[in-house]
């Protein structure tokens, strides 16, 4: 579960974000979309509490970002955009690494690192170096890297950017796994397609602002689109507006 | 803590099996400065015997002009060569490295002799050429010695004694240790204890924000439920490890090469047994800290690795300016000195490896200096790993 409320940062004198709010619920996909610029990242790290927002507030499974990360972190699943491994160890030694640095030892780590190269089918390429693996196998040691924990709420930084169509369907199905077992699942993108075939809740966000958010249905009907596509358009252009009012 | 144990675990395990970092921590101070200090005073020392017991090769342009001299260089174990050059062949050919010496012998030799003027002789020398040098010497000593002689023998002609021409007499003593003498050459020996050390550390220490952040693991790890000073303090104790191996792998090669050195044929002995290369290694494993933070800290304002390792190269100049600077001009150790980090550190070694005796207040001021100003950079290191820019 992730609330989000009037989040505003400033980057020197860049105002990356504005004002964004918004809720994604457990068990519900949503999809934070955008142009690139428009805010997402910036949004999505203050969420992972790597940065800090200026103004506003942001709580993941009720835990505020800027007054507890570390518990923050605990329930938080994390891939971020271009996410990368340790070429020098292999795909177990880095999903390891991280259940280390989650508190997980022994032979509860070791329990969690075999159900998710089971479940991811890594299987076979476990045991050797990273610096061997294709872009598909990349992203499933990372995604079982953020998984590690159990996390509750998963954020992905647009995760399809750069997937041949195999690793893009792929990556579908495992998201689906997870609102299946109950998880919050954000992740960004810029492709409206990609938003339109996978996300239960939209939110759209220009020039570090979020415009409009609903279901897919609602969106249409208060943009008064006739697709999906045009309503980030129409959406995207009322931001720009906004901003020059 | 536990965090701090697992980050250096696997940073240690990874940079082991990266070939680049094995090659550049370890070759380079295991292999590579040990090699090429043994090869320089291998062939330093070999020619310094060389040209003691070598006799001295004279080539002698108008020799039968002045009999007398030759004859006196004879008996002095010079070994003449009768040329006919005149004196611009001569210096040609000395130019050129075709000859090493010539001595000029002019045509008013005998007459200026005759009236008691001053005889005109010309001994052609490159000054430059490093290798002749102690022949020139040689030469020339011989040649005052002759006319050293011939003034006597003209004041004794007159009935005067010939110490008047002798209004002092020096007598060098030399006090020099045999490990002293060795010194100028073993200092250059701290200065590439600094270099592998540093150089131990140089991958690690990039890779903690640079390197990170260029991979794009930084983000995520950032993300994980621990303290970015617990993340970075494991990174820093692994850079930390792996510059104080190399260092210490440096000491001891060191220690078995210069066992195969011919130091004793220069009159020189090196105090180098495993007692003085445990206390060498104690007193420059001090300096790990401000290493290690130091090039952390650089690393951390680059954006990627090939800008860290530019900006890195540069930065290890820095410990190493003062010991150049000590070598070149034979400073000598004092409680002032010992509040310098790297320069304390080198003299403290130099100082183990004469023999001499060392004031505790000196072993203190020198660790305290050099510890406070690593605590210092390493704190800077945590401090600015705090930072949002370290994303980049």
């Amino acid at each position: 579960m992730i609330e989000v409320e009037g989040l505003q940062k400033r980057f020197g004198t860049v105002q990356a974000l504005q004002d964004v709010s918004f809720k994604a619920g457990d068990g519900r996909i949503t999809g934070l979309l955008g142009h690139n610029g428009a805010g997402k990242s910036t949004t999505l790290r203050i969420l992972s509490t790597v940065i800090r927002a200026n103004e506003g507030r942001a709580l993941i499974d009720g835990h505020d970002c800027a007054q507890q990360p570390l518990e923050v972190r605990r329930s938080l699943g994390v891939l971020p955009h271009a996410s990368g491994l340790y070429a020098q160890l292999s795909g177990r030694e880095n999903i390891s690494y991280y259940g280390e640095l989650h508190g997980l030892r022994g032979v509860e780590l070791k329990r969690s690192v075999d159900e998710l190269i089971e479940w991811l089918n890594l299987g076979a390429v476990a045991e050797r170096r990273a610096k061997g693996y294709s872009q598909g196998e990349r992203l499933k040691v990372n995604l079982a890297r953020a998984l590690i924990h159990r996390p509750q709420t998963v954020i992905l930084d647009e995760p399809t950017n750069g997937l041949d169509v195999n690793a893009v369907r792929m990556l579908r199905e495992l998201i689906r796994g997870l609102r299946e077992s109950g998880r919050c699942v954000l992740f960004s993108s810029h492709v409206m397609q990609e938003v339109a075939a996978l996300c239960d809740d939209i939110v759209i966000i220009s020039h570090g602002r979020v415009v409009v958010r609903g279901t897919p249905a609602e969106i249409l009907t208060t943009t008064g689109a006739p697709d999906l596509e045009e309503a980030f358009v129409r959406a995207a252009e009322d931001g720009v507006q906004g901003e020059v009012q | 803590m536990r965090a701090v144990w697992t980050v250096f675990r696997k940073e240690v395990l990874e940079n082991l099996r990266d070939r680049r970092v094995i090659i550049s921590a370890f070759f380079f101070g295991v292999l590579l400065a040990p090699v090429i200090f043994g090869l320089t005073i291998t062939m330093v020392s070999k020619r310094a015997v060389e040209n003691q017991d070598k006799p001295l090769a004279l080539a002698i342009a108008g020799g039968h002009l002045a009999p007398n001299l030759v004859q006196f260089l004879r008996e002095n174990g010079v070994q003449i060569e009768d040329v006919e050059l005149t004196s611009d062949q001569a210096m040609n050919a000395v130019r050129s490295n075709e000859r090493e010496l010539v001595l000029l012998i002019s045509d008013d030799y005998g007459k200026a002799l005759e009236l008691g003027e001053p005889a005109p002789l010309s001994l052609v020398v490159d000054t430059s050429n490093s290798r002749t040098g102690p022949s020139a010497e040689r030469a020339k000593l011989l040649l005052n010695a002759y006319g050293h002689q011939l003034a006597a023998l003209r004041l004794m002609v007159r009935g005067i004694n010939a110490s008047m021409i002798d209004p002092i007499g020096v007598h060098t003593l030399d006090v020099a240790t045999p490990a002293g003498r060795a010194l100028l050459i073993l200092g250059m020996m701290t200065y590439f204890c600094f270099m592998s050390m540093l150089v131990g550390g140089f991958y690690l220490a990039i890779d903690t924000t640079a390197g990170e952040r260029e991979r794009h693991s930084l983000e995520p790890l950032l993300a994980l439920p621990i303290r970015r000073a617990e993340l970075i303090t494991g990174k820093m104790l692994a850079t930390a490890a792996f510059m104080s191996v190399s260092l210490l792998l440096t000491l001891a090669t060191f220690g078995v090469v210069l066992t195969f050195i011919p130091l004793e044929a220069l009159g020189m002995s090196a105090n180098f047994g495993p007692r003085v290369v445990l206390a060498i290694f104690a007193v420059m494993v001090t300096f790990v800290p401000v290493g290690a933070g130091l090039m952390t800290v650089v690393a951390s304002f680059t954006r990627s690795n090939r800008e860290a390792q530019s900006w890195l190269s540069v930065v290890m100049m820095l410990p190493i300016a003062p010991i150049m600077f000590a070598v070149v001009s034979g400073t000598k150790p004092s409680a002032a000195l010992m509040a310098v980090p790297s320069l304390s550190q080198h003299l403290l070694a130099t100082s183990l490896m004469r023999g001499d005796a060392i004031p505790t207040t000196h072993i203190l001021i020198g660790a305290s200096t050099t510890l406070a100003l690593g605590a210092l950079l390493v704190g800077l290191a945590i401090k600015l790993y705090q930072r949002e820019a370290i994303l980049g």
